[in-house]
């Protein structure tokens, strides 16, 4: 906790609807973000139990540094995963992070089921579960205006308010449903919707207005300074607030890199149609940035929706980005903006991951073609590049429509499993892949990354740095940047922020705020994050070594040149060996 | 010459609360929002669009007007300068400012006022806020 010497944890039943709070100074070693949360997720997991089953804890946390210092603004959801059955980790931005310091909470543990449909109200001097049982079955949009209708907070100053909520995937069982934060924010990643769904969560309204000295007002302030001028003033941001993560497709696809078609491709002939400068040209309507982030990276996208004949029409407007426009866009041969737009707004308000959806319905168009599966599963005849089939699938899925959708809903893997088509079924240890085909780095990197996600080690970043391909010395370079990463998520920081914050602007950042750390525990706290994390994958059954990838992987030349299966098992075998040695480790107690 | 704080432009706001963190930061040494003297707010969800709730600089201040205690002076170039040793924390200002720029500090019970010193239109990334010349 910001000025004090240990973190708050809030522990909420919402079987019993009691609570306890605890300050642990034990936890500090964790820092804070994806530390601290690590840590309580392992203490609480149930490794006997299903990833839905009510003991199963949903924690979220936020970092050492959140809010106070420019673009630490994220906070972290752990649980466990209903689509890996494994680890589970997201992060969303938005208000969440500064309304939980403002609360005065740095972390909270959900468990228990509630018996009847609930929300959660949050505030500095009250913690209740509501009831939502009106709101239940209603879409994202929806359910945000009555809870904010609901939690109003009169007579305070607003925006310290903020909401986490599902759409109707979450309480309908898919394994990769979103918890919406705020509108344009999502924990996207693993199904945190479909955990807050089968605990009877609808929602969580956080709502803060502590007041928090700073205590070295002088060092603070100076920090502070840098850091907003470093952020606005240089380069290193605007490529962010500019077109945005979507300037990513020309370059991929240039270079090979861009999944097309259920990856039979790893490069898109329209990839001009719907690249960041169409976007920008064509609906960008607004910026947005999250709470404390001066930057504005978010991008929303309007397009004018004809809904009936005699001029009428409706704006619809979504916020967009990369990998949207990939798992909405490229996999599924898409080649309008508002084509991708509508299916995002699609996503939105059903309350899915846009990119495990995208890379669900590729292997379903492949698989309908090649017929595995037939007209009278999928209900639309899916085909590459037709947006109004998808827009109809994507309803079919949230709300599990028929078997097919069902088993669709829990993922790629486990659709593959039952129809067939796996080796053309894009996901990396159950998780849909991510929009980057550029090598070993993205695919050793996603497999065995804590969350089998891009972001864990960054892999598909060193694809496009390397300027020779070397297997070991990618190996090393992919298990020092996940180490690094479970540091950094511990502040929390937007990984758009990494060229800003190196370790001295870290170090000077953090004593300012009054932890006292040197380089070497920085080092040493990312290292005992991911042992924990490693320590939480072991307890769920996870094997490094047992990750099995789709075949298509080896048979679609990615941005480096043709995979080679062999070399990619050698590399996992290497990366899971430093595991071991790290888990082995008994220097420190996790 | 005096200025005074406007917020003109809007429309333009991401909505990233910066002015809010410095006010209260610069000005109060407080990391809280609720320490602020501008007050960023939706007007109905982040879809919709972002306003400043700001002390306007009046010249013949209602909030001055009512306070019983004299601890709201007139300001040179418009708005009032809190004397806070005469604060009585009444929130008659509070009630008295039509547009809701005074902003009561329960912590300190007295009220949070602009003094027109222009920090957040420095740390506004998209010009969105203007100090201009009365």
């Amino acid at each position: 906790m910001l000025n004090e010497k240990f973190i708050r944890v809030l522990y909420i039943d919402l079987e019993t609807e009691k609570i306890r709070i605890e300050q642990r100074e034990d936890l500090l070693k964790y820092l804070g973000g994806v530390g601290v949360a690590s840590k309580l997720l392992l203490e609480n997991i149930k490794s006997d139990c299903k990833p839905m089953d009510a003991e199963q804890p949903i924690v979220f946390a936020i970092g050492a540094g959140t809010y106070v210092f420019p673009v630490l603004t994220k906070t972290v959801a752990m649980f466990v995963s209903p689509l890996t059955g494994e680890l589970g980790e997201s992060y969303a931005g938005a208000r969440m992070g500064m309304t939980m310091l403002m609360a005065g909470y740095d972390a909270l543990v959900i468990t228990g089921k509630a018996k009847k449909h609930s929300y959660l109200s949050i505030s500095t001097n009250n913690v209740t579960v509501k009831d939502a049982r009106a709101i239940w079955g209603l879409n994202v949009s929806e359910v945000g205006q009555y809870i904010r209708e609901k939690e109003r907070h009169a007579g305070h100053a607003d925006g310290k308010r903020s909401i986490v909520y599902i759409g109707p995937s979450g309480e309908n069982g898919v394994s990769f449903a979103c918890a919406t934060v705020d509108t344009y924010r999502h924990f996207g990643r693993m199904g945190l919707g479909v955990c807050m769904g089968s605990k009877n969560l609808k929602a969580i309204s956080i709502y803060g207005n502590r007041s928090i000295p700073i205590l070295n007002h002088k060092k603070y302030i100076k920090l502070y300074q840098e850091l907003y001028k470093k952020c606005t003033a240089t380069e290193y941001m605007a490529k962010y607030h500019d077109a945005g993560t979507p300037e990513n497709i020309m370059p991929l696809n240039k270079s090979g890199g861009l999944p097309t078609r259920n990856m039979r491709s790893g490069s898109f002939e329209e990839a001009g149609r719907i690249c960041g400068e169409s976007f920008a040209q064509k609906n960008l309507v607004r910026k947005m940035s999250c709470t404390g982030c001066p930057v504005g990276c978010i991008h929303i996208g309007m397009y004018r929706r004809e809904f009936d004949k005699g001029h009428e029409y409706e704006a619809i407007s979504v916020s967009y980005d990369y990998e949207l426009i990939f798992a909405l866009g490229t996999f599924l041969g898409v080649a309008n903006t508002d084509a991708i737009i509508s299916l995002i707004h699609e996503v939105e308000e059903l309350g899915l991951d846009a990119m495990s959806t995208g890379v669900c319905l590729g292997w379903a168009t492949e698989a309908l073609e090649k017929g595995y599966i037939t007209e009278a599963e999928t209900l639309v005849k899916l085909r590459f590049g037709k947006a109004e089939e998808y827009r109809k699938a994507i309803e079919y899925l949230a709300t599990g429509t028929n078997s097919f959708y069902q088993a669709l809903g829990k993922g790629s893997r486990h659709a593959s499993s039952i129809y067939g088509g796996e080796d053309f079924a894009m996901h990396v240890a159950g998780n849909e892949m991510a929009g980057y085909h550029t090598g070993y780095g993205s695919l050793i990197g996603a497999a065995v990354g804590a969350r089998h996600s891009h972001l864990d080690n960054g892999g598909y970043s060193f694809d496009q740095s390397m300027e020779e391909f070397d297997e070991d010395k990618l190996v090393d370079m992919i298990f020092a940047e996940e180490c690094e990463r479970c540091m950094t998520n511990s502040l929390i920081m937007c990984l758009f922020a990494r060229k800003i914050y190196d370790r001295q602007t870290i170090l000077d950042a953090l004593d300012s705020i009054g932890f006292e750390l040197t380089n070497e525990e920085l080092t040493e706290i990312g290292r005992r994050v991911y042992k924990t994390k490693l320590q939480i994958k072991k307890a769920l059954g996870f094997q490094q070594k047992g990750v099995k990838l789709p075949k298509r992987f080896f048979e679609t030349p990615s941005m480096n040149g043709m995979l080679d299966e062999a070399v990619a098992k050698s590399m996992i075998r290497k990366y899971a060996a430093k595991s071991d040695l790290l888990l082995a480790e008994n220097s420190d107690e996790s | 010459m005096p200025k005074i704080l406007r917020s003109k432009e809007m429309k333009k706001c991401l909505g990233c609360f910066t002015c809010m963190l410095v006010c209260a930061s610069f000005n109060q040494k407080n990391h809280s929002l609720i320490k602020s003297a501008i007050r960023v707010r939706t007007t109905g969800g982040m879809s919709s669009n972002f306003v400043a709730i700001v002390c306007l600089g009046c010249s013949k201040p209602a909030c001055m007007e009512v306070c019983p205690s004299n601890a709201l002076v007139l300001r040179d170039g418009g708005g009032v300068l809190l004397k806070a040793d005469k604060c009585i924390g009444c929130r008659q200002c509070e009630e008295a400012c039509i547009v809701n720029a005074v902003n009561f500090d329960e912590e300190t019970q007295t009220p949070i006022i602009c003094h027109h010193c222009g920090i957040c239109t420095r740390y506004c990334p998209h010009d969105c806020l203007q100090l201009i010349d009365v």
